[in-house]
């Protein structure tokens, strides 16, 4: 007979360390963009498209005679700036939301339960589409909707969290000392819960890269012409026949970000669970 | 008995109703989010006077109280009638039907193929937890969750239609076994992704159930492998059927993006189209049919426990 429990090896360090350089990779790109691709936006509507290795165009160029590794390096920027406002702007609404309503119970937590039920029932990239289509458009409105149907399940993940911290010995004897409930809220339960934050937010991080992306594939996220992988894809599509590159390093490009991001959470969220368990 | 299990799924269906109810004042709040003139947009270039604008607000009940407009809105979309598409000047209901079966194709393919795909893969990797094949899957699995279904699509349509040449690069094409031929590649694109959530809900709810007393149990009397497993599927069917129902949202988010990709004339490449020109009746209508689909399937997935599992019919009865 096979042993009953075969306890989880633990993931080999590599493919977290792997996830770490291609992310540090992005964040370099992101931040020093104006000195790596300086000249991600120079058009030459003469050169027009041309394929990989033509006229010192390592990747070739798109139909504005645009760079596509330079186009490709300053798109770093738009691919972790927004999706880690919309990780952080939700999580901040679901800690705070989600611990009144986890320890205080009563309206708070039916008002933010009905919230959640309403937005949980559309899928959050289809509703994205719709409001980001009809108020306006723009990254940074497309961030702001984002972080607003992001919320809603931040806040069941924090509520539920801190509704099975409520019950424990630490907090009652902290009530019965008379701890103002504020305080108990945010300074006895919070370091408790901040596992879970951690690794959700990394989780977020992708799932917004994604839904970002989206949205700019479909003109909704940054404006025409900016450096954008999602927008690249779309301008992209066009060109498979002459440059498929034009299309195939960004969309390579978004896949290997989320991917690297998720894993560094999964690796992240099995670590902290493990010191959770062994205390 | 019976009558507490009735009294169960007539309170679920009326929570349900009320939510879609609560929705459908929201996607109605959408007319008034969007900037513009609505009456003007429905005039369109036309040479507009006072009294053109007054006679379009009186026909459309534009100069009504909010309620108002939203109650006539809403008592003529239960019986189908969505109001006129400002893009197209015909009506909105004909135009959804017409676009409904290239969705529907393309979704239930891809739903049957990250099923088939998925729920085996997921019960392999659970059995064998740590080894190699599942190392493999689970990894494989993180790049399918990651990745967006426009960029697999994308990639999908390079190698295997441009370069390859098995597959037609765009459009729906004739017939039947011509029409399938060309949604293989949206549905696998679209699957991909789906398939990857499949994989890895079905491996944590087998896996869950496998770390259970019972199995230890059975395994202690000296049951067969085969007969554990059997055990531990019917548990961890749950589970799974529960986020099968919740995948129906995820697939109308990913639809769009699909048939944007691969031009297919369907329900997702119309809410692009709408969207991007502001056509709000189409839009609400839209909106309204995918959140009646998703929460009736929700519903469908709550109530369907009721025949499988005893134990929820149980604990149905006592609340």
């Amino acid at each position: 007979m096979k042993p009953v429990k075969r306890r989880m090896k633990r993931r080999p360090p590599v493919v977290a360390i792997l996830s770490a350089v291609v992310l540090a990779a992005v964040a370099v790109c992101a931040a020093g963009r104006e000195l790596l691709a300086p000249h991600a936006l120079d058009q030459d509507v003469y050169l027009g498209v041309v394929g990989a290795g033509v006229e010192g165009h390592l990747l070739g160029t798109d139909q504005l005679g645009r760079d596509i590794l330079q186009l490709s390096l300053a798109g770093a920027r738009s691919a972790l700036a927004g999706p880690i406002v919309v990780a952080v702007g939700s999580m901040v609404i679901g800690v705070l939301l989600g611990t009144f309503a986890g320890y205080r119970g009563g309206i708070v937590d039916m008002l933010a339960g009905r919230y959640a039920d309403l937005l949980l029932a559309l899928p959050s990239v289809l509703l994205a589409i719709v409001v980001a289509g009809l108020v306006g458009r723009g990254y940074w409105v497309t961030v702001a909707v984002l972080i607003v149907l992001f919320s809603p399940s931040d806040v069941r993940l924090v509520r539920g969290a801190v509704m099975e911290q409520t019950p424990r010995p630490y907090i009652e004897s902290a009530r019965i000392l008379g701890i103002r409930p504020t305080r108990i809220m945010f300074r006895h339960i919070a370091p408790n819960i901040v596992p879970i934050v951690v690794a959700n937010l990394l989780l977020n991080v992708a799932f917004a890269l994604v839904a970002l992306s989206s949205l700019s594939y479909l003109g909704l996220g940054v404006p025409p012409g900016a450096p954008d992988w999602g927008r690249q894809l779309a301008d992209g599509r066009a060109l498979l026949g002459d440059n498929p590159l034009a299309a195939v390093v960004p969309g390579v490009l978004i896949i290997l970000t989320a991917t690297a991001v998720n894993l560094l959470g999964d690796w992240l969220s099995e670590l902290l669970d493990r010191r959770v368990v062994a205390r | 008995m019976n009558g507490a299990v009735l009294a169960f799924a007539l309170r679920r269906a009326a929570a349900t109703l009320a939510l879609l109810l609560a929705l459908s004042l929201l996607v109605f709040a959408l007319l008034y989010l969007a900037p513009g003139d609505v009456a003007r947009n429905l005039l369109g270039t036309r040479n507009v006077t006072p009294e053109a604008l007054a006679r379009i607000r009186e026909l459309h009940h534009l100069d009504e109280p909010f309620l108002a407009q939203y109650w006539w809105w809403l008592s003529h979309a239960v019986t189908g009638d969505f109001g006129t598409s400002i893009r197209t000047g015909g009506q909105v209901g004909p135009l959804l039907l017409d676009r409904t079966g290239v969705t529907a194709a393309t979704a239930g393919l891809a739903f049957l193929l990250s099923v088939l795909a998925g729920v085996p893969a997921g019960i392999a990797t659970a059995v064998r937890r740590g080894r190699p094949l599942d190392r493999v899957i689970v990894a494989a699995s993180v790049v399918g969750v990651s990745a967006p279904g426009f960029a697999v699509g994308l990639i999908l349509l390079y190698v295997f239609a441009l370069g390859l040449g098995w597959f037609p690069v765009y459009g729906t094409g004739e017939g039947f076994l011509d029409a399938l031929w060309h949604l293989v590649l949206p549905a696998v694109a679209l699957a991909f992704g789906l398939g990857a959530f499949v994989v890895k809900l079905t491996r944590a709810a087998v896996i869950r159930e496998l770390d259970q007393d019972y199995v230890t149990f059975a395994r202690g009397r000296g049951l067969s492998e085969r007969r554990v497993l059997r055990l531990v599927l019917r548990n961890a069917a749950i589970p799974i059927v529960t986020s099968l129902g919740l995948m129906v949202a995820y697939l109308f988010g990913g639809t769009v993006l699909i048939e944007v990709t691969f031009a297919l004339p369907g329900l997702g490449s119309l809410m692009e189209e709408s969207v991007l020109f502001k056509d709000i009746p189409v839009v609400q209508a839209l909106t309204l049919v995918v959140a009646l689909v998703v929460s009736v399937t929700a519903l469908a997935v709550d109530l369907s426990y009721l025949a499988i599992d005893p134990r929820v019919r149980a604990r149905a009865v006592r609340r």
